[in-house]
């Protein structure tokens, strides 16, 4: 009975983390806008900057794994493999996050040292897209470290609880 | 006889595991100080009255940008953590509660390995903002006014990206630790429960 609900429990989380990296893809794939000002007119998207392509692929690989994952046979020998894949995966969702927030700021406050101008009054729809996209990929992230602890002790049993 | 092997490969892995610890001590600890310390100024001429230019001087710092500051921050708790650990490896002794001792070890690391790997990108990305600008954003490169300011900042990512590497073997050694309960790694050797 206890052995169903920690499944179903990882299930649940993983299917979550799965919908929130989903998300997270899906918001900032879709932020576009055009702005105009006088003749000139410019259209911001994701792939602009750097760490925003980043994020997406991060984010895109977190959900393809997250799906094969939630497949995978209870008495598999392959949970081994899920503790290392899930810690390089919490790895790759947190330096996504953290570099796609540090430029998001950036665009959203500017750079008075570097005269970098904020560009999120002229975008505004692209960077509430943008902040939306982010808060799914934090959300993803908590659910993955929960995740980690979970399969740690799937696989090992670190208090020594079980007789074996 | 079999427990004389086991003490001796508990030994040598505990050995390489304090080496890499060491490593990864002064790795995160060299970048949080060339960052920390990362300053040049430098004086531009903006215009010109009648025949005389007028100068101004300007100053690139880390903590201008609060990826760097983050960067610096997280730095220093992970070489803070690694200090910990070696300390704890070589004075622990023999201590109580072996099997909760290894779960906190394993998981610290991987909290510190997300950490570390979180500043080294943010500060990563940033600094790739400031070496090419950005012509979608309308942001200049700062890289060719301020090149010394530059090329110290890239020599704290490299030493940081070093330490993530070293934390994620650090790391998967630890969990790895877990799965025997009875190897502890002290140099003073706690008697191992026979199962």
């Amino acid at each position: 009975m206890v052995k169903l609900t920690q499944r179903l429990g990882g299930l649940v989380l993983r299917f979550a983390a799965f919908c929130a990296a989903l998300g997270a893809v899906i918001a900032m794939i879709t932020s576009r806008e055009r702005s105009s000002f006088f003749v000139i007119s410019l259209v911001a998207k994701y792939s602009d900057l750097a760490a925003f392509k980043y994020f997406v692929i991060a984010n895109a690989i977190v959900t393809v794994y997250s799906f094969l994952v939630l497949f995978l046979p209870k008495e598999s020998l392959l949970w081994k493999f899920v503790v290392v894949l899930d810690l390089m995966v919490t790895m790759l969702l947190t330096s996504s996050l953290s570099a796609a927030v540090a430029v998001a700021q950036v665009g959203k406050r500017g750079n008075a040292n570097a005269g970098w101008l904020p560009i999120c009054g002229q975008v505004p729809r692209f960077c509430d897209q943008i902040t939306g996209a982010l808060i799914a990929g934090l959300v993803a992230l908590v659910l993955y470290v929960f995740l980690l602890i979970f399969s740690i002790h799937h696989v090992v049993d670190p208090f020594l609880l079980r007789k074996s | 006889m079999a427990k004389l092997a086991l003490a001796a490969t508990s030994g040598k892995s505990c050995k390489v595991l304090l080496g890499l610890r060491l490593l990864a001590f002064s790795a995160t600890l060299s970048a949080a100080i060339v960052m920390g310390l990362n300053k040049e100024t430098e004086t531009f001429v903006v215009g010109k009255v009648g025949n005389t230019p007028i100068k101004a001087t300007f100053t690139a710092k880390f903590d201008h940008t609060p990826a760097f500051v983050f960067f610096v921050v997280a730095n220093a708790m992970v070489s803070f953590h690694n200090f910990l650990m070696i300390a704890l490896q070589i004075f622990g002794g023999k201590m109580e509660f072996t099997g909760f001792r290894l779960l906190s070890v394993a998981i610290l690391d991987m909290l510190n390995v997300t950490l570390v790997s979180a500043a080294a990108n943010a500060a990563a990305f940033m600094a790739e903002v400031g070496k090419n600008g950005n012509k979608h954003a309308r942001w200049d490169k700062i890289c060719d006014r301020f090149a010394t300011y530059c090329d110290h900042g890239a020599g704290a990512l490299i030493a940081a990206f070093a330490g993530v590497i070293l934390m994620l073997i650090i790391s998967a050694a630890s969990i790895s630790r877990l799965v025997q309960p009875n190897k502890s790694c002290s140099t003073t050797a706690s008697p191992s429960v026979v199962p």
